[in-house]
């Protein structure tokens, strides 16, 4: 088993280790985008995850099915008894699914098992990597490289939580509940407008400019390619901090208030922005509710309205193509504007 | 801009600065010099090697070299262009298995390949899915196994060597891999002949010792911190980029029996590791070159931030391009590197890697969609062309399955020798069919033009907002002077090209034929890679600088015609935007001559002309060779 470098080892994105852990609390807030150039840990702090997140229980099937909930259950798991279920579960680290750049249709969504088709002429199907992150996180690199008809597969399956395959005489459906992750540079291709919105929050990142932050990222770096598990070993209590915050805010979300001028915040901040649609003001919403839940605050309240704002809001604006200041921008500013008024 | 590079036409004679800094190489050296890099290599494969050659008996030396110094149980695996991903990471082999009727199963290049190096032959013809695979097995060391609803990772740590024979500006291997090749070689100019390796580095020997010491070497703060100052000098953005110096720091100090890093260790991992990927040679804070180009005033307020590095533009070094600043920022050079690295990049005057020169980089997407086999899909034959050979291979697994199918549900029909269902059917791909791309060629003289550039320029970004609506390709190519240069690969980053027509400065002469030739090159590989082509050429149509780059306007006008001639006898499509203060003939000939439609650029009204492209008539794709 390889190993990750640890989470709380990742210096500086502060921004996307935010966006991570709100989804990580509230799985259902729709995806995180994260943009910036090569090389600046956008794919080491997705790979971190996994270790931070709490593990689950799971049946052992191709889907790894919660044996709690039949109702979002696979077929097979659904028809069995509870005790069977019961029976067959067994701890599992949450899965964060690569999906490498490239991958094509048939593995994404799964296809008919060649191998068992070949040798025992059974029409099987073998699950994709849509069923490999089931409950789990799906991370796409390079997400403004892959062919538009896949993303758009992906984000529908993301918002719909199933997988429907009908292909090649094969008509399966399974659950396929996952966060979908996707990073890119925008200097080498944009994801189309249409699906940028498609996503819950956005996260620009940056390489860190200053010298020493940069030091300290290859020296990190350095001593855990030397010794991962004693690097990993070194971080573990932080890691463990991390993953506790995560438990303690799922337990304490749904008790989380949200005050009707909170609410009313939010939409004018959308109005101001001109942001298309409800989702906008929904997601921001959500977020700042799973952001109370992880700092321990009972409601939701303009500080985590107004800091969480360029996170969901800046990938909705319309794009002015001519523009220089860029979408974070426009929402801060925004953002101050109402704190003022 | 870093981005420009001299133009096709001006390629037999590149400026007189660059063809000074780069005549008087020493072959020999040169190759001493890539044998040590290759001597990292072979210590800490892990680091990567891209390695720019042709095919030939001086890239088979290098190669014979590295076998031989290799220890025993390191394996070299050579790995196809095309190779699949089964292939790639295990699974099914379909062709043995239906040959023996029962699955064969093959170990993947990957897996097979732990601990060794894997040779990418034709790199800069990977495709993206191959790129990635790579890209993520260099990242964890492992590669992800999907069999029988059974997932599970298989080690595969692997160094990659890749050789790189593009020739073409926008030929490279995908970006992907070549971030995380740490060495970037060039054998340009190599000749091994007579050329020794004087410190016997490669020997076997040395290379197996050297690999016992690597895990004992230990870099000090300096290491790293010398390391990451460079790279921040040279404008890397990435982060990973600097980890690969430092691994190829210690790989050199492991050669030489250091325990930790020295001077001379951390210089050649900079010059071999970072150098090559350099954006920018230090420079003062706060200078724009852009800046002072009094030109373009008028136009667009450059940015208040000073542009971020690009990482692209890293391989865009065009040493006629960086030299400037290169003596202008001497001082500031001296103040944020150590001296002995000084030295060393003065004597590396040359760009490493010759063909990086060029500004080949477009979007990285772009080869996303090369190739001339766009692939096959599941379709419908009447309205695409049938594609024999992958419809049999999408039938052929079933045949047992369905003839036993038909066998229950039918008893008593005639055996068919073949079971081919409607869902089998695969047609030919053409994904060009949609794609188009727009090529700016943008007069940007001191003639009649500067006083229309500004609205040119607006009247270009207005159809840069289109294009990104139409998700078009753009590419913009500018020509004032004696010559034209390629200001921006075809991309589709809006991001991209608004920048690099900000910092597009005027004034000179006008040559028209170099401006036209270097957007017919480029156009003519776009309908290559199957995407239809547009020209837009907007310029006032006095040409007075001929191909040769002599001042004199009946030959600028007769190369001028000639050109555009050449763009028509290709069929690309081209249109003429007028940017005369009245309409001129001029410029009408030069549309006549190109066979395309001719408009003049009407007073501030960029709406009208960013209309007119989306209305142009798309010529048929040239090159009916270029599909297959």
């Amino acid at each position: 088993m390889r190993i990750a470098f640890p989470f709380a080892a990742i210096v500086g994105q502060d921004q996307m280790k935010l966006a991570l852990s709100i989804a990580a609390v509230d799985p259902s807030i729709g995806g995180v985008l994260v943009f910036g150039d090569r090389g600046t840990g956008k794919s080491t702090t997705v790979r971190a995850l996994a270790a931070v997140l709490p593990q689950m229980q799971a049946v052992r099937c191709p889907y790894h099915c919660d044996p709690a909930r039949p109702d979002e259950a696979c077929d097979t798991c659904r028809s069995q008894s509870e005790t069977q279920r019961a029976q067959s579960s067994f701890t599992l680290q949450v899965p964060v699914v690569d999906l490498p750049l490239g991958a094509t249709e048939d593995r994404i969504v799964g296809a008919l098992d060649l191998e068992r088709a070949l040798s025992a002429g059974e029409k099987r199907f073998e699950p994709g990597l849509l069923a490999k992150a089931h409950r789990g996180f799906l991370y796409i690199d390079e997400i403004n490289l892959l062919e538009d008809h896949l993303v758009d597969l992906l984000l529908d399956v993301a918002a719909s939580g199933e997988n429907v395959v009908e292909r090649e005489g094969l008509s399966v459906r399974h659950p396929a509940r996952f966060v979908l992750i996707g990073s890119g540079n925008p200097e080498e291709g944009e994801l189309r407008p249409q699906l940028l919105d498609r996503f819950g929050l956005s996260v620009e990142v940056r390489t860190p400019g200053d010298l020493k932050t940069r030091i300290e990222v290859v020296k990190r770096r350095d001593a855990f390619e030397r010794d991962p598990a004693g690097f990993v070993a070194a971080y573990e209590a932080e890691n463990a901090r991390v993953r506790d915050a995560i438990v303690a805010a799922r337990d304490r979300i749904g008790s989380v208030a949200v005050p009707d001028e909170s609410l009313e915040k939010a939409a004018q901040l959308s109005i101001r922005l001109g942001t298309d649609g409800l989702r906008g003001e929904l997601t921001l919403m959500r977020a700042a509710r799973a952001l109370a839940a992880l700092q321990g605050d009972g409601e939701v309240l303009w500080p985590h309205l107004a800091s969480l704002a360029p996170l969901a809001l800046s990938h909705r604006l319309r794009r002015d193509p001519l523009d220089e200041a860029g979408s974070a921008t426009r929402v801060e500013r925004a953002v101050g504007e109402l704190a003022a008024a | 801009m870093g981005r420009a590079r001299p133009a096709a036409a001006n390629d037999g004679a590149p400026p007189e600065r660059a063809a000074d800094r780069s005549a008087p190489e020493d072959g020999r050296s040169l190759f001493r010099e890539a044998l040590t890099a290759l001597a990292i290599f072979a210590v800490d494969p892990g680091i990567g090697l891209r390695l720019a050659a042709r095919a030939g008996p001086v890239r088979q030396v290098v190669l014979d070299q590295l076998r031989a110094a290799l220890p025993e149980g390191v394996s070299m695996r050579k790995m196809p262009t095309g190779i699949s991903q089964a292939a790639l990471l295990g699974g099914l082999d379909l062709s043995a298995s239906l040959q023996a009727g029962r699955p064969v199963l093959e170990r993947g290049v990957l897996t097979a390949a732990d601990g060794g190096i894997v040779i990418a032959a034709m790199a800069e013809r990977m495709g993206e899915e191959c790129a990635g695979l790579l890209a993520l097995a260099l990242d964890l060391g492992t590669v992800p196994i999907e069999r029988d609803g059974i997932s599970a990772e298989a080690p595969a740590r692997i160094g990659v060597l890749a050789l790189d024979e593009g020739m073409e500006p926008d030929e490279a291997p995908p970006d992907a891999l070549c971030e995380r090749l740490g060495l970037w070689l060039s054998l340009d100019g190599a000749d091994p002949r007579g050329a020794v390796d004087e410190d016997g580095n490669l020997a076997a020997g040395t290379i197996l010792a050297a690999r016992s010491r690597l895990a004992s070497v230990r870099p000090d703060e300096t290491a790293i911190e010398t390391i990451c100052q460079a790279a921040m000098a040279f404008g890397i953005v990435s982060l990973r980029v600097p980890s690969l110096a430092l691994r190829a720091a210690c790989a050199s100090a492991a050669l030489a029996g250091r325990r930790v890093p020295s001077r001379g260790d951390l210089d050649a991992a900079i010059r071999r590791v970072l150098l090559p990927r350099a954006v920018t040679m230090p420079e003062m804070p706060g200078e724009d070159a852009t800046e002072d180009e009094p030109d373009d005033q008028e136009d667009r307020a450059p940015p208040d931030d000073p542009p971020p590095p690009d990482p692209h533009m890293s391989e865009n070094r065009d040493p006629a391009e960086i030299e400037p600043q290169e003596e202008i920022d001497v001082g500031a050079m001296e103040a944020t590197l150590p001296a002995d690295l000084l030295a060393s990049l003065a004597a590396m005057t040359r760009p490493p890697l010759q063909r990086a020169g060029s500004g080949r980089r477009g979007a990285f997407a772009e080869r996303a969609r090369r190739g001339r086999v766009v692939g096959t899909r599941p379709g419908d034959p009447r309205r695409d062309r049938l594609d024999v050979v992958a419809t049999l291979r999408a039938a052929a697994p079933w045949q047992n399955l369905r003839r036993s199918e038909r066998a229950e549900s039918l008893p008593g029909t005639a055996h068919r020798p073949l079971e081919i269902r409607s869902a089998d059917i695969r047609v030919r791909r053409h994904r060009g069919k949609t794609e188009t791309a727009t090529i700016f060629a943008v007069d940007a003289s001191g003639s009649a033009a500067l006083a229309r550039l500004a609205e040119a320029k607006g009247a270009v970004e207005r159809i840069l907002a289109d294009c990104y609506v139409r998700r078009d390709r753009v590419a913009l190519v500018a020509f004032r002077g004696t010559r034209a240069d390629i200001l921006l690969t075809e991309t589709k980053s809006l991001t991209r090209a608004k920048r690099s027509l900000a910092a597009l400065p005027a004034g000179g002469g006008t040559p028209l034929a170099s401006g036209i030739l270097a957007a017919l090159d480029l156009a003519a590989a776009s309908a290559r890679d199957g995407r239809t082509p547009l020209i837009a050429l907007l310029t006032d149509g006095r040409a007075n600088i001929a191909l040769s780059g002599a001042a004199g306007r009946p030959q600028a006008m007769a190369d001028a015609s000639d050109a555009a001639r050449a763009v028509r006898a290709r069929g690309i499509a081209a249109l003429v935007i007028d940017l005369s203060q009245r309409p001129s003939d001029q410029a009408r000939e030069i549309a006549a001559a190109l066979g395309g439609t001719y408009l003049a650029l009407p007073r501030a009204d960029s709406k009208a002309v960013s209309d007119a492209i989306a209305a142009a008539p798309r010529g048929p794709t040239p090159l009916g060779a270029s599909r297959s």
